[in-house]
């Protein structure tokens, strides 16, 4: 992959520079223990038996044979459960273990632990529960009107956000009904943990979690144990994108190691860990645009519905997300738009990067284009006569108060040029026509991009759609370019008391830092220490154990962690320096008010400006260490009115992509050759972390675009597997352009910075798929992009 | 039960054979044993709980099965039949890998499977996987069935009992159905060698196609091997992925083969390659599953049969 920007050489470690990863270097050894390599003495393994049934009745559970295996330590059922009986992470509903009814395949029934994974496998199978299997519901539509589910009821959520003249309507009116598959977060590391018993009748757990707080508190529920005897420590976690905040083992293995009184290990199979997590929200969005005859936005109407599946997790927060941002980052002055979330027999659907973002922009961003062609303007014109900027109002009556470089993003993305026309002359931006051939035999101009080793590269290439499988027929192959704009809301909205604890803790010249943040990969570790030693001028930082011992952090999601967890560790590390100048400021004579204006802590010293005190760190902290923790919360959010109006949100974060690819036609197989992105950014914390972001987040967004989806048949799961759930490979990947992260100082956030890990996997899919779609001239309403719906659709092209 | 259970949990039995006689004796001593190559499907299904080995015999180290090597180079028939064979056989062992196969020394003399190992997987099953593993697994998806099919290869087999030879077509009788018998071992498969080893074009050699959903490291979709044969002056076409075996469109083959010119690999009328495709698509009886659709899959091989036939023979 290249990038425009070469991410810069240099160690320096503070804010702003590509400080290396203290846990970089282990991972690519394959050092780094991950949560899966977890180990104790005499420890059990857990193994969970799950329904194969998508939908059924619980008439009886016999667990004799499975209690009589030797070497099974336990076997746990729904009343075994010592506590609150359902979890959930918004809205409790879902039952740690089943109990007369199953409402998902997957859905876990009991559990094991035994002295062999093998023998908790066997002992789990000789489990013999008296299924009556029902009729499942697994169409959302259906579900709105069908007999409840659960008790509960079958709607998650339902909002309508309503603004402005609902009788408006312009020259130019656009519709489409858009939909979107199943996404998993295809994290590498399966769930895995485990828990040990304590002598105070507690619990400790060794977790790869996303919230080490939201697990603690679920679990003591579960357990009936106050908080304080449930004690969380995040072991290596191998990924995370949203599947991780829900809980999946958590009070599985606690009750476990509690009953049997020894440590319990769990590790999820690759299958199991697709039941084992929430998935994407499949989405069905009808928009209808109104629009003067400019192509200017007058109204929106719309209607998104979400299947969350059988259980509530995210879904009333994923919805509200969809809802608000389904005009995109636009102008709009009035709207309906009605959002539903409705319960099903599917696999429960929860948090994903993006968070209902990214269906919503699937379905605006291909709304924008038919506007472009209703109006005879260009991609990137209609949505630089509609972009949103500072002081304008978005859909919900809140004001932007903060950065909105949405126009910059644009421009700035449509100046980069476009990647080299194809050699043989297919696609459209080189004007070349479009059968592209060369000669008599159709091979000239095929010597370019040959593969080594590849006799036949003069045919195909590796770099062709079709890839290794070597069907390309160059000319049949066509370019296409499309855009992509997405708006996601930073940190948790609509009301929710959003907080990070951390604690700095400064002896002589080290810094120790401590906070809950859970790190799932995105470098909150390389950053914590990047901003002790900007605040501190300290060169040692060491990180404390990531666990409930302090305070939460909150989740690592939302794009959040760098303004709150980074805002506490800030704040903490800020305030220790103002203790330690006023303690040097009394000790010298300085007046102790202005010891921040007077004295600075930089390279490891403690001077004065003046020049005349300068001392080490060591020397001005002397033997009394400073310490402090602190909570740190961004200004309030509000709830949204029966019309769907307030401030709901604290920030907002906007991107822009430009996809390349290149079809097939006749096969339908596509090559995604480039993705251009331009992001707002605040300010860049770490370089190198923030191109890895965006590189993560645009891969997942070309897989949903072309290739990843969870199928399932009446709520079965057809594709749990990686050989069936397809995930690009380095082969599928684009080149990576990234133009420009446009750096505005975002009033408030820590540094100025905004939250960056989602809005790569946002408008990269819209971007995608307009490509394919100016390619290959079709429709195309829903993604993934299948091979059919292009090979089938285009003969005739 | 509880005594199954117990007995299911004892320790698997597995004996590492270094000569083939070995791996039959080890068989042949024990019915329940299944035999282990390179493991890059037998672990799959161990793993997903779809096999539960007793016993295993594991092959991998039995050199007599390694590698390749040509025979009756001087044109004898060399079993394949009285046409068969003009330029000579290839026997291939069934320990190799399809790494192996990618090798430039044997790219050269059959590039078609080449192109088929290069499709299977990603580096590291490829270091493992073997085409005697290809064979025995007999996934209706199995890259290398569609080239072997084409060639008629021969299928080797050894028992304690002895030897015997199998068509491709007698071999496998089903998806994932082999004609295999307990005690037996898959020691190598013979190709013919339809062009001379020196041939300066590229005429014989073959083309190998595979659809799937992803540019790599993908089951395939629908796959096809074409080879234009020299010695016999024929089109031979095997598709994959396509029916529950792999399938030999042999109407298509009769059809296009007398209107190529084999001498001067002549331009073909694009009436011909479009009628050409379209046989061969009706030879496939594909089905609907999670990875596409029967219409896609039949509409895929006969695209990829015309290109196939124009990369070999060209096109005005």
């Amino acid at each position: 992959m290249s990038q425009t920007l070469t991410p810069p050489r240099t160690q320096a470690p503070r804010v702003g520079t590509s400080a290396p990863r203290p846990d970089g270097v282990p991972k690519v050894r394959g050092m780094f223990a991950f949560s899966s390599d977890l180990w104790a003495d005499g420890m059990l393994w857990g193994q969970t038996l799950r329904s194969p049934h998508t939908r059924a009745n619980i008439r009886s559970i016999d667990i004799s044979a499975a209690l009589a295996t030797p070497g099974v330590a336990a076997v746990l059922l729904h009343d075994d459960v010592p506590g609150r009986k359902i979890f959930g992470l918004e809205h409790p509903d879902q039952p740690v273990l089943a109990k007369d009814e199953v409402r998902y395949q997957g859905e876990p029934v009991a559990i094991v632990a035994a002295d062999h994974p093998e023998t908790a496998r066997k002992a789990a199978d000789a489990i013999v529960v008296d299924y009556e299997p029902l009729t499942p519901v697994c169409d959302a539509e259906e579900a709105i009107t069908a007999d409840l589910l659960h008790p509960d009821g079958n709607i998650f959520r339902s909002l309508t956000i309503r603004r402005g003249d609902q009788a408006a309507t312009g020259e130019i009116v656009i519709e489409g009904t858009y939909e979107v598959g199943m996404q998993d977060q295809a994290f590498m590391g399966v769930e895995s943990g485990m828990a040990m018993p304590c002598e105070d009748e507690g619990v400790e757990l060794y977790i790869s979690t996303q919230w080490l707080h939201a697990d603690q508190q679920q679990i003591a529920a579960s357990l009936d144990l106050p908080d304080d005897k449930v004690r969380l420590t995040l072991a290596g976690v191998g990924g995370a994108f949203g599947a991780r905040e829900d809980v999946s083992l958590q009070i599985h293995l606690c009750m476990l190691a509690l009953y049997t009184r020894r440590p319990v290990k769990m590790v999820y199979n690759r299958e199991e860990s697709f039941y084992g997590h929430v998935h994407r929200h499949p989405a069905k969005i009808w928009l209808r645009h109104h629009a003067t005859a400019r192509g200017e936005i007058v109204k929106i109407e719309g209607r998104l519905l979400l299947d969350g599946g059988a259980y509530a997790s995210t879904s009333s927060a994923v919805i509200a997300n969809a809802t608000c941002f389904a005009n995109g980052p636009y102008k709009t002055p009035s709207c309906e738009i009605e959002g539903i979330v409705v319960r099903t027999n599917n696999l429960p659907c929860g948090a994903m990067r993006g968070f209902g973002a990214v269906q919503a922009c699937f379905a605006h961003e291909t709304q924008m284009d038919k506007l472009a062609a209703a109006v005879g303007c260009d991609p990137v014109e209609i949505r630089l006569r509609n972009a949103i900027a500072p002081g304008d109002t978005i859909i919900t009556g809140q004001e932007i108060t903060g950065t909105a470089p949405v126009r910059e993003l644009i421009e700035s993305l449509s100046r980069h040029p476009l990647p080299p026309p194809r050699q043989d002359g297919g696609g459209r931006q080189d004007g070349g026509d479009r059968q592209g051939r060369q000669d008599g035999r159709g091979r000239a101009g095929r010597q370019d991009r040959q593969d080594e080793g590849d006799s036949a590269s003069q045919h195909t290439s590796m770099a062709d759609p079709g890839g290794a499988g070597r069907t390309a027929d160059r000319s049949r192959i066509r370019r296409g370019v499309g855009y992509g704009v997405g708006v996601k809301n930073l940190m948790f909205s609509e009301g929710f008391d959003d907080y990070s604890t951390a604690s700095c803790l400064l002896e002589g010249d080290v810094a120790t830092i401590k906070c809950a943040c859970a790190e799932v990969g995105q470098g909150f570790v390389t950053l914590s220490q990047q901003i002790a030693r900007e605040v501190l001028g300290v060169e040692e930082v060491v990180l404390a154990p990531i666990d409930t011992q302090i305070g939460s952090a909150g989740s690592s999601s939302a794009s959040r962690q760098s303004w709150m967890s980074g805002g506490a560790v800030m704040r903490a590390c800020e305030e220790v320096r103002a203790k330690l100048l006023a303690k040097v400021a009394v000790e010298h004579g300085f007046a102790q008010d202005d010891a921040e204006d007077l004295l600075e802590c930089a390279d490891g010293r403690v001077r004065s400006k003046d020049g005349l005190l300068d001392m080490s760190l060591e020397e001005a902290v002397g033997d009394e260490n400073i310490f402090v923790e602190l909570e740190y919360r961004h200004t309030p959010t509000f709830p949204l009115d029966e019309n769907g109006q307030g401030n709901a949100h604290v920030a907002f974060i906007y991107a822009a992509h430009r996809a390349t690819v290149d079809v097939d036609l006749d096969l339908g197989l596509i090559r995604v050759v480039e993705v251009a992105t331009t992001q707002d950014v605040g300010k860049v914390l770490n370089p190198l972390q923030a191109y890895g972001q965006i590189e993560g987040g645009i891969a997942q967004g070309v897989g949903l675009a072309v290739m990843e989806e969870m199928l399932l048949t009446d709520g079965q799961v057809r594709n749990a597997s990686f050989t069936d759930y397809l995930i690009p490979t380095a082969l599928d990947m684009p080149e990576i352009a990234i133009v420009e992260l446009i750096e505005q100082p975002e009033p408030g956030a820590p540094f100025g910075a905004k939250g960056i890990g989602e809005p790569p996997a946002v408008s990269s899919l819209p971007a995608v798929a307009a490509a394919v779609r100016d390619a290959t001239g079709l429709d195309l309403p829903r993604v993934p992009i299948r091979p059919q719906d292009i090979a089938l659709a285009a003969e005739k092209l | 039960m509880l005594a199954e259970l117990a007995g299911a949990l004892r320790a698997m039995n597995v004996k590492v054979a270094r000569t083939l006689d070995e791996a039959c004796e080890r068989l042949a001593e024990n019915p329940e044993a299944e035999v282990l190559a390179g493991g890059t499907d037998f672990m799959v299904e161990v793993n997903y709980r779809h096999r539960s080995p007793k016993a295993v015999v594991a092959i991998s180290a039995v050199r007599e099965i390694a590698g390749w090597r040509l025979e009756n180079e001087s044109g004898g028939a060399g079993g394949m039949g009285a046409d068969a064979g003009r330029y000579g056989t290839l026997w291939i062992g069934a320990n190799m890998t399809y790494t192996e196969m990618a090798t430039p020394a044997f790219e050269g003399l059959l590039p078609s499977l080449t192109q088929a190992a290069r499709t299977v997987g990603s580096p590291q099953i490829r270091n493992a996987g073997t085409i005697g593993g290809n064979l025995g697994t007999a996934s209706p998806a199995g890259d290398t069935l569609p080239v072997l099919a084409a060639l008629d290869a021969e299928v080797l087999l050894r028992s304690a009992d002895g030897s015997r030879e199998l068509a491709l077509s007698d071999f496998i009788t089903g998806p994932k159905q082999t004609a295999l018998q307990q005690g037996e071992i898959i020691t190598g498969v013979r190709v013919p060698l339809v062009a001379p080893t020196d041939a300066s074009n590229d005429i014989g050699r073959g083309e190998f196609l595979k659809v799937g959903t992803r540019n790599a490291m993908v089951i395939s979709v629908a796959g096809l091997a074409l080879i234009a044969r020299h010695d016999i002056q024929r089109v031979c076409v095997g598709l994959g992925s396509v029916a529950a075996v792999p399938v030999r469109p042999t109407e298509a083959e009769e059809w296009i083969s007398p209107r190529l010119d084999w001498q001067q690999r002549s331009l073909l009328d694009p009436v011909d390659v479009e009628t050409f495709g379209e046989m061969v698509a009706q030879a496939a009886s594909p089905i609907d599953d999670h990875r596409s659709t029967a219409v896609y899959r039949r509409h895929a091989v006969g695209v990829m049969a015309k290109r196939a036939l124009v990369r070999t023979f060209g096109s005005n």
